[in-house]
């Protein structure tokens, strides 16, 4: 049998050793910040939960009824002596598979997409937007002549290969950069432009080459790499 | 005699002593309780009991990680009923998906779910990356976790490549046959690597194997191991990261 336990009573005291209190050093060269704004939290359960399962029941729902319209693609039995005209990569690699239309296999099959994963892997540790600056706050005549000299590179070297699919949208984005040298007057869309930091002008040019390699590629490649209208395609894409 | 009432079952089953066994936490009514519901459970608990409001806000994350990871709980499940009715042999393989499309009870629903989930899933691992990226997100503390993502997009890209080649008709056998025909020009490794994913120096059965036990059993492993990892270092690294706030700098006083 247990005994029963001493009922608590408090004690008050100003002396440290009976009641000991909480001290923190704050050296004045290292003064911890402080968020003048407080945050407001909310339960997990329901708030986020309840969203979480609406947003699988939405995904699973909104597969069903796709699988339920429209069929996966199944074409004859596999035939090695039987190439069809144009074979196709799947939809994620025809970008890739359309560089090959342009360069030779090593540059289009393993040195861009190394580059591509390289980049990806070093943006975390190469203090990419780490101060986020707008791309016109710093040397405006430096960075004129550097954003020309980059462009006019990329458009003669694309050009040489002849890959205008490249070239265009390396063209539009440089004319971007400059339209965003304003002074941030004018439309809300003019305003937001300037805002865009160097690092996400670069994901963005990467990005547009990318969909538009893989837009070209998917939809407008039929018999032997050439150039065709969607609607012409046979098989259609 | 009372009439029957749902109620009066749902509360004789919460206070049985199996259902207390299992569920030990009474229902949501308190603050106590909604927190046992997150931390007393094995699939919830990588959540915090608290999250902070703005987290929930859709243009917070657009749910592009959620709905990837969705994408492959659809993919596990369609799955594993297909591995049911295939087999990865030559023509076998073949017929077995016109088994699925004209024999087997909802088997062309599955295979359609399957395939269609897979491009969702590609698809949402890119975009939830470009959000990632134009929020700012991968700044410290998120720095590994961007790492882990871009492996996690590789594991993606390689399941849903691995997987074309499985209906063995034209369109798989030639798909393959490109893109590998592409990784035999690196420079040393390229040939060896191809022969080591092949089997073989063309597509064939033995190539057809190799991808079925990637696609079935090692990727899927890796993707667990590293979905896992993504995950937990979300909690590890503050919850999930939004767009950076323009008065960032004026929230904190010295």
């Amino acid at each position: 049998m247990s005994q029963v336990p001493q009922p608590l009573t408090p004690v008050e005291s100003n002396d440290p050793i009976v009641v000991p209190k909480r001290v923190a050093m704050v050296r004045p060269d290292t003064r911890p910040t402080l968020r003048r704004r407080e945050e407001k939290w909310v339960m997990t359960f329901p708030h986020l939960i309840i969203r979480e399962v609406i947003m699988f029941m939405a995904v699973v729902i909104g597969l069903a009824v796709i699988a339920l319209l429209f069929n996966a693609p199944l074409e004859g039995l596999a035939n090695p002596l039987e190439t069809p005209n144009p074979s196709k990569a799947p939809w994620y690699f025809l970008g890739l598979q359309e560089l090959l239309h342009y360069f030779p296999p090593v540059v289009a099959g393993v040195v861009i997409p190394g580059l591509v994963v390289t980049a990806l892997v070093v943006i975390p540790y190469a203090r990419i937007n780490l101060v986020a600056g707008p791309l016109w706050s710093g040397d405006r005549k430096r960075l004129s002549t550097g954003i020309a000299a980059v462009t006019s590179v990329l458009v003669i070297l694309f050009s040489a290969f002849q890959c205008w699919a490249i070239v265009v949208p390396s063209l539009i984005v440089a004319a971007a950069m400059f339209a965003a040298r304003s002074e941030g007057k004018g439309r809300p869309f003019r305003r937001f432009l300037t805002l865009v930091t160097l690092p996400e002008w670069v994901m963005t040019w990467f990005v547009l080459v990318a969909a538009i390699l893989t837009i070209i590629g998917t939809f407008f490649r039929g018999p032997g790499w050439s150039l065709v209208w969607p609607w012409n395609m046979y098989p259609p894409a | 005699m009372s009439t029957f009432q749902l109620a009066t079952l749902t509360t004789w089953i919460r206070n049985s002593a199996v259902y207390r066994s299992i569920v030990r936490h009474g229902v949501a009514d308190t603050n106590r309780n909604r927190s046992l519901i997150i931390f007393e459970n094995l699939f919830l608990h990588v959540h915090p009991v608290k999250v902070r409001e703005k987290t929930l806000k859709f243009s917070h994350t657009y749910w592009l990680g959620g709905i990837t990871m969705v994408a492959s709980f659809v993919l596990f499940a369609t799955g594993i009923l297909l591995m049911f009715y295939y087999h990865p042999s030559v023509p076998q393989a073949y017929r077995d998906m016109k088994e699925l499309m004209f024999v087997v009870d909802n088997g062309v629903f599955y295979r359609n779910m399957h395939r269609w989930a897979a491009h969702l899933m590609v698809l949402g691992a890119m975009l939830h990356m470009l959000r990632v990226f134009y929020h700012r997100a991968y700044r410290p503390p998120r720095q590994f976790n961007w790492v882990v993502g871009v492996i996690l997009l590789l594991i993606t890209l390689l399941l849903s490549y691995t997987g074309y080649l499985l209906p063995w008709d034209q369109l798989a056998f030639w798909g393959v046959s490109v893109g590998t025909n592409m990784a035999k020009e690196a420079p040393i490794i390229g040939k060896p690597l191809r022969f080591l994913l092949l089997g073989g120096n063309i597509v064939s059965e033995n190539a057809l194997l190799r991808f079925y036990v990637l696609h079935c059993v090692v990727l899927p492993a890796v993707l667990i191991l590293f979905l896992s990892v993504h995950i937990w270092r979300i909690r590890k690294d503050g919850g999930v990261q939004g767009p950076p706030e323009k008065d960032d700098h004026e929230e904190v006083e010295p």
